[in-house]
């Protein structure tokens, strides 16, 4: 029962990463633009941690903290270059 | 016991996967910037939430050892989610809002979205 739900949830997961791909093509403004890639981060981290539970291991825990980690900064640094034009000052 | 812990998990899971779709499908339903900027909050805190409790349950009551480092990744996606969505806010003001239609900060300095950063004094 337990692997039905998780390839549910995969299933609505990879969907919302085509939604958000689909907002990254045609988002009119680069703010849109960088809010499907920050909620492409997400879903790919509740994928990671999905997937572990599905394996039974404890290792994608720390790929998906790192993850987490190199998404805000990705997120910080793409609007910092949209504010100042430039990234670190 | 296993069956109920299995049926726990199970909800936890499938409530993840629903609240991330409806994070991902607001991004595409609302029609202005600043109202899609609310949609994946609930992914963020719904979606990854149940999905990191989920496991945290999966661990506990099926694999018989505690396990924390969901709340690491809780604790460091509830601490950096408004500080992207204040990024984000900010970038959008700078570039499709006209200055003139924001009213003045009353402050030595403007808004933080055209000013410069203050810069201290020489000396501190």
């Amino acid at each position: 029962m337990i692997a039905a739900a998780l390839y549910f949830a995969f299933a609505c997961f990879g969907i919302g990463l085509l939604l958000c791909m689909a907002r990254l093509v045609i988002g009119p403004d680069s703010a849109d633009r960088i809010l499907a890639l920050d909620t492409m981060v997400i879903n790919v981290i509740a994928l990671m941690v999905l997937y572990g539970i599905l394996q039974g291991t404890a290792i994608y825990f720390e790929a998906s903290i790192l993850v987490a980690m190199v998404g805000f900064v990705s997120t910080v640094a793409y609007c910092r270059f949209v504010l100042r034009g430039d990234i670190i000052e | 016991m296993t069956d109920i812990a299995q049926i726990v998990i199970s909800i936890f899971i499938v409530l993840a996967g629903i609240f991330g779709l409806v994070g991902s499908y607001g991004l595409i339903k609302l029609r202005d910037t600043m109202q899609r900027l609310h949609a994946p909050t609930k992914s963020t805190t719904l979606g990854i939430g149940s999905a990191l409790i989920a496991s945290m349950f999966y661990s506990l009551l099926i694999r018989g050892t505690l396990s924390f480092h969901e709340l690491l990744i809780t604790l460091f996606l509830f601490l950096t989610a408004p500080v992207s969505a204040h990024f984000i806010a900010k970038a959008y003001i700078l570039r499709n809002t006209d200055r003139k239609d924001l009213p003045e900060t009353g402050t030595a300095f403007d808004w933080s979205a055209y000013d410069d950063p203050p810069v201290p004094p020489k000396g501190d």
